[in-house]
């Protein structure tokens, strides 16, 4: 049944800092990046910062595990002169585009009229996200996992990939595939901190962190700050560039992939999965969308064997497919037909978490946006349909479909 | 690639905390019995130990000692020590336990080369001390 939200709310604004390796953007602050961000992304829209009056954010509102988003001193620094909404999605990067459907509960329920949802992230040495789980103190829950030195949610990953390797075939040539498929996606993206066309000989000399995962599999460290402006289609009709319209939202995530991290207790064939099967049916039911309708797919990717799960979860390849899938170049965007490759839908046309930045998972919603109006730098010819997916992490997990206006 | 011995992380860089839901499972690892999680009105198992049952909602729980082997479910092969990262050759395994269908624990295996765990072998429990006098369920091939 189509969403009661469907083609009501739209993204109008898209700002960004630059985006800096790990560590490199001390001396600036959360706060000063932040603020940038925002400002960018109203600047984009053509509002003043002065007319925010919600809040929707994700990932417990943390900022690179470290310092805390707080709608007080956001508000209190920007100078808003009110603000009557403020949510945040639980759980992590999962909840990314997920937060765009809580910026419509509070723009449709009247509380609000534009709505920033941010991501502002800075690693310092002591609290980097790479070994945040062996890092962080023992608790009852994670003296279950600390122990086995699994200090990091790529070292989770790799035993989930392990698992899919075992149980379908799954090849390491199609983790290079995906890592080397959307590196050429970035040659020509200012911002994009890996440029260079990666060959077979970097990717098979990438060190093993966490076999059978190489560090370029694992997504970059970034510093930087990203935001996004969402609001109501009337007022959308005002902004300065052609909205993004948000055509189905949902986030959730079933029992059966359940606590995931630190827990492993998920069955087959969830274990090998990203944990989106939930999430995508329910995306699918609200938008009467398929796989195969949309034309560019933003897929959440801090670890490269999870593009290809879920391109399994949400049904571009059948599961236990995937594999043979990305191996046939079908993420593939080729450019001089704007378009995908071999029957496939362009996956990452920006890069993704693995080559341009990670900002944990904003970098794919501004993508979407820059698709569906037809701005972005790798376009996709008339794109109409652009699907975002925040996760595979703990639950909930969420997914976005963008559509041009 | 060959990696050569696995071993497991060294026990005095291992801290562990508990909570009363966690706490019988590792106090009968340190009088090496291991056990797992059950709900004492349904029967079905669960790991980490929780407060309340998953399947039927149940608070009561038994603790029931099991044979102590194991079946690899899945695992990663690690080569720096977490804690200082010198060169380290682990293999964190996700293991299902005999006697408690469900049940699952990560830990690390040796006795065998690392390139030599696979999906499916038989491990069975080998005891690491760790710090404050706790005691670790690790494995080694069987
Ligand atoms: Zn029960």
């Amino acid at each position: 049944m189509a969403w009661a939200n469907q083609d009501k709310t739209a993204i109008v604004g898209i700002g960004a800092t630059d985006y800096y390796v790990r560590g490199k953007s001390w001396p600036r602050t959360i706060n000063d990046m932040a603020a940038e961000a925002i400002m960018n992304a109203c600047a984009d829209a053509g509002i003043s910062h002065k007319q925010i009056d919600g809040f929707a954010y994700y990932s417990t509102a943390g900022a690179g595990y470290l310092d805390k988003f707080d709608t007080a001193s956001l508000m209190e620094t920007l100078g808003m002169p009110h603000i009557s909404y403020s949510a945040t999605l639980t759980s992590g990067g999962g909840g990314c585009p997920g937060a765009i459907g809580l910026a419509t509960a509070g723009l449709m329920n009247e509380d609000c009229t534009y709505t920033v949802t941010l991501m502002a992230l800075q690693q310092l040495p002591q609290h980097r996200l790479g070994v945040v789980f062996g890092a962080s103190a023992p608790s009852p829950e994670n003296s279950f996992l600390q122990p086995s030195g699994l200090v990091g949610p790529g070292h989770l990953m790799s035993m989930l990939t392990r698992r899919h390797m075992h149980l379908y075939g799954t090849q390491p040539e199609a983790f290079k595939e995906i890592v080397q498929a959307t590196r050429a996606n970035t040659h020509n993206r200012p911002k994009a901190v890996r440029r260079n066309p990666l060959s077979d000989e970097e990717y098979w000399g990438s060190p093993m962190l966490a076999d059978p995962l190489r560090r370029l599999d694992f997504c970059l460290e970034t510093d930087g700050a990203v935001a996004v402006i969402t609001t109501t289609m009337d007022r959308a009709k005002d902004c300065r560039h052609k909205p993004a319209v948000v055509h189905a939202c949902a986030h959730g995530g079933q029992r059966e992939w359940g606590r995931a991290f630190a827990w492993m207790g998920m069955p087959d064939p969830h274990f090998a999965s990203s944990g989106h099967k939930f999430t995508a049916d329910r995306i699918w039911a609200q938008s009467g969308l398929t796989a195969k309708d949309v034309d560019v797919a933003l897929i959440y990717d801090h670890f490269s064997p999870m593009v290809l799960m879920q391109l399994e979860d949400y049904g571009f390849c059948e599961k236990g497919e995937g594999s043979d899938y990305v191996l046939s170049g079908k993420i593939r965007y080729d450019a001089a037909t704007q378009g995908g490759v071999n029957g496939g839908v362009p996956v990452n046309t920006h890069g993704g978490n693995l080559n341009e930045a990670y900002i944990i998972g904003m970098t794919h919603i501004v993508e979407g946006v820059e698709q569906v109006r037809g701005t972005a730098i790798n376009q996709v010819k008339d794109a109409e349909f652009a699907l975002v997916s925040g996760g595979p992490a703990s639950l909930p997990v969420s997914s976005l479909i963008l559509r041009s206006a | 690639m060959t990696y050569g011995p696995a071993r497991a992380l060294p026990g005095d860089q291992i801290k562990i905390t508990t909570n009363p839901d966690t706490e019988p499972f590792w106090e009968a690892a340190k009088e090496h019995k291991l056990t797992a999680c059950q709900c004492g009105a349904c029967g079905k198992f669960r790991m980490p130990p929780t407060p309340v049952c998953p399947e039927c909602g149940s608070r009561e729980k038994n603790w029931p000692t099991l044979p102590g082997t194991a079946t690899v479910f899945s695992y990663v092969v690690c080569n720096k020590n977490p804690k200082n990262g010198e060169d380290y050759v682990y293999v964190p395994v996700v293991v299902d336990l005999d006697g408690a269908p469900g049940a699952r624990l990560n830990a690390n295996v040796s006795g065998c080369d690392a390139d030599d765990v696979y999906i499916g072998m038989k491990v069975v429990v080998d005891w690491t001390p760790i710090q404050d006098g706790w005691v670790l369920p690790n494995f080694k091939k069987a």
